[in-house]
């Protein structure tokens, strides 16, 4: 008899996805899912390609007796999944109650919901090593946020109103590295990159590899909560840059609207107008909880990590 | 390193100021910075650059300087004078040139600092934080040294005919010394009033540029000779009430009076 739990990761075509499923399989039967492509993963993970909001989705739980849920289907703002705000709050914040309604059906035991750092929002008078418990400030800074910080809203109610979820919520920093497509990742895989003319906010970034593991982690730790995920280390945004072999495009800073009407005007996924203000000021977090809780601390620094930008394009030289 | 910092850094940093740094014990991370955007770095070259202004322009002298513990946590409570923060930056460079036990100082400094194009940068780089007190928490639990002006723009931004009259301080300090277990260390400095002596503000000006205050006042700091008076350290019971609070402040007010009255009966000349 098979006495393996099993675990359905979402968002199984993303780069941190693959790597979470290679941290776990063999321990746990997995089972993927994307919402927006079909994923072969081979023959031992089934894998599904349908729309969270769609019944068809909860077709996956009457025929597999799902134990665990790892929510990594988050729809970010960039690259080819982007979409329109009212699309994205569809799928992140309508969608995840449905995702969680389903696992309060069907007694999944255990959910890690795969936030992130931009919550917290970016503020000229933040505090650093900002820690769980400090207000999420982004969807009073930008609407173009709203989703990510309801979706956290939402985990959090039901990870005090139904604690039987066992609900845990990851707030990475900046992930970057192989197969990242975020923002961040584009903006550090750029030949030249933009910056704030007199603004260098202090950044965190993490190795995929090292999210992937701390995800793992957090399923085996099962230890329902709140957690911030960064290394205990720190750059200045133009110093990530250099560090990566990109070139700097300065920017006009002040008036605060003349970049952000620049940004509009160019048109750019990796900085777009919305997020100016992160890379103006600093939004440092404090991953001590996450270290402590887990005994997890990032292996690949900030010069693992930059250099592979580097090495990227000195391949397309 | 980028190639301006480098620059900088060859041209303004001697190898006295690079052995002086290098002596202090500050944990910092891969690039050299720290969660608040201290940076080691860029704290060498503010030392080489502003070597000059400490030594011979405002030629600042320092008493009771070993008042100051050579390790853990500690707040520095200065009064604050002249318009710019210069105050500030006169007793971190003091600290950080001290021959035994130099420590890197953090101050506290206004909210509005940060949105200040290449200013907040710097100033951060050389160890200035946001007035902030989770900020201010966390270094004292890092056991770092803290200078905090009680009197915020209210001391910096008065008029010149004000000068050497303590304003009201806050109470923020007190509570964060009392709960973070901190020695609190008076810092009387004198002849930073009289390098920006301001006639006038123009307020409705600061206001429309969301500043504290805009003075009417030398174009630039006048070369004042500048004293900088340690006190001993104070410790602190914890309070009930915030009057309790307010009676400790108090004491560390008339502390910061008798070292400020003591550096003006020292001084022979203003200039």
């Amino acid at each position: 008899m098979d006495k393996k739990q099993t675990i359905l990761v979402t968002g199984a075509g993303g780069a941190t996805a693959k790597k979470v499923i290679t941290q776990l399989q063999g321990e746990y039967n997995i089972i993927a899912v994307d919402f927006r492509r079909q994923i072969k993963l081979g023959k031992d993970i089934p894998s599904y390609l349908v729309d969270i909001n769609k019944r068809g989705f909860e077709d996956i739980f009457r025929n597999h007796d799902i134990d665990g849920v790892i929510h990594l289907g988050r729809l970010g703002t960039h690259g080819s999944n982007k979409k329109s705000r009212r699309s994205r709050y569809n799928t992140n914040v309508l969608g995840t109650q449905r995702l969680l309604e389903r696992c309060r059906k069907y007694s999944v035991k255990q959910v890690l919901i795969m936030s992130t750092f931009f919550v917290y929002g970016a503020d000229a008078y933040n505090p650093a090593l900002l820690d769980e418990d400090t207000p999420l400030k982004a969807a009073e800074l930008t609407l173009d946020l709203v989703d990510s910080v309801e979706l956290e809203n939402l985990a959090n109610i039901y990870l005090y109103k139904y604690p039987e979820l066992n609900i845990t919520i990851l707030r990475p920093c900046h992930i970057a590295g192989p197969g990242i497509r975020n923002s961040m990742s584009a903006l550090l895989s750029s030949k030249k990159a933009p910056v704030l003319a007199g603004f260098s906010p202090m950044m965190q970034f993490i190795h995929v590899d090292d999210v992937a593991e701390a995800t793992a982690a957090a399923y085996r730790g099962n230890k329902p909560g709140i957690y911030n995920l960064a290394p205990d280390d720190y750059v200045a945004y133009q110093d990530a840059l250099v560090a990566s072999g990109c070139k700097r495009r300065y920017l006009p800073s002040v008036p605060p609207l003349l970049p952000a009407t620049i940004s509009k005007v160019m048109g750019s996924r990796a900085f777009p107008s919305y997020l100016i203000n992160y890379f103006k000021y600093p939004v440092v977090i404090d991953g001590r909880l996450f270290k402590d809780t887990f005994g997890f601390e990032p292996k690949r620094g900030f010069k693992d990590i930059f250099s592979y930008y580097r090495k990227q394009k000195e391949l397309l030289k | 390193m980028s190639a301006i910092l480098s620059l900088l850094k060859n041209t303004f940093v001697s190898k006295d100021v690079e052995k002086q740094i290098n002596k202090i014990k500050k944990p910092v991370g891969s690039f050299g910075y720290d969660a608040w955007g201290y940076n080691t770095d860029f704290h060498k070259v503010g030392m080489g650059m502003f070597k000059f202004l400490y030594n011979d322009y405002f030629r600042v002298q320092t008493y009771g300087i070993e008042n100051v513990p050579a390790d853990g946590r500690v707040l520095l409570i200065p009064n604050h004078s002249g318009q710019l923060p210069l105050d500030g930056v006169l007793i971190g460079f003091a600290m950080a040139k001290r021959e035994k036990s130099p420590r890197a100082t953090r101050a506290m400094i206004e909210r509005f600092f940060p949105t200040v194009p290449y200013l907040g940068n710097l100033l951060n780089s050389v160890g200035a934080v946001i007035g902030d007190p989770a900020n201010c928490a966390r270094m004292l639990d890092n056991d770092e040294a803290v200078i905090v002006f009680p009197e915020g723009v209210r001391g910096s931004g008065k008029m010149y005919e004000q000068r050497y009259q303590l304003q009201r301080f806050g109470n923020g300090f007190m509570h964060l010394a009392m709960q973070h277990n901190t020695p609190i260390i008076p810092v009387g400095v004198v002849g930073c009033e009289e390098t920006m002596p301001a006639i006038y503000n123009i307020k409705p000006l600061a206001k429309a540029l969301g500043v504290p205050y805009i003075p009417v006042t030398t174009p630039v700091p006048l070369p004042a000779k500048v004293s900088l008076h340690f006190g001993k350290p104070m410790y602190f019971d914890k309070a009930e009430t915030e009057e309790e609070v307010t009676a400790h402040t108090e004491k560390v007010k008339d502390a910061s009076r008798v070292l400020i009255n003591e550096g003006l009966a020292k001084r022979e000349s203003v200039y």
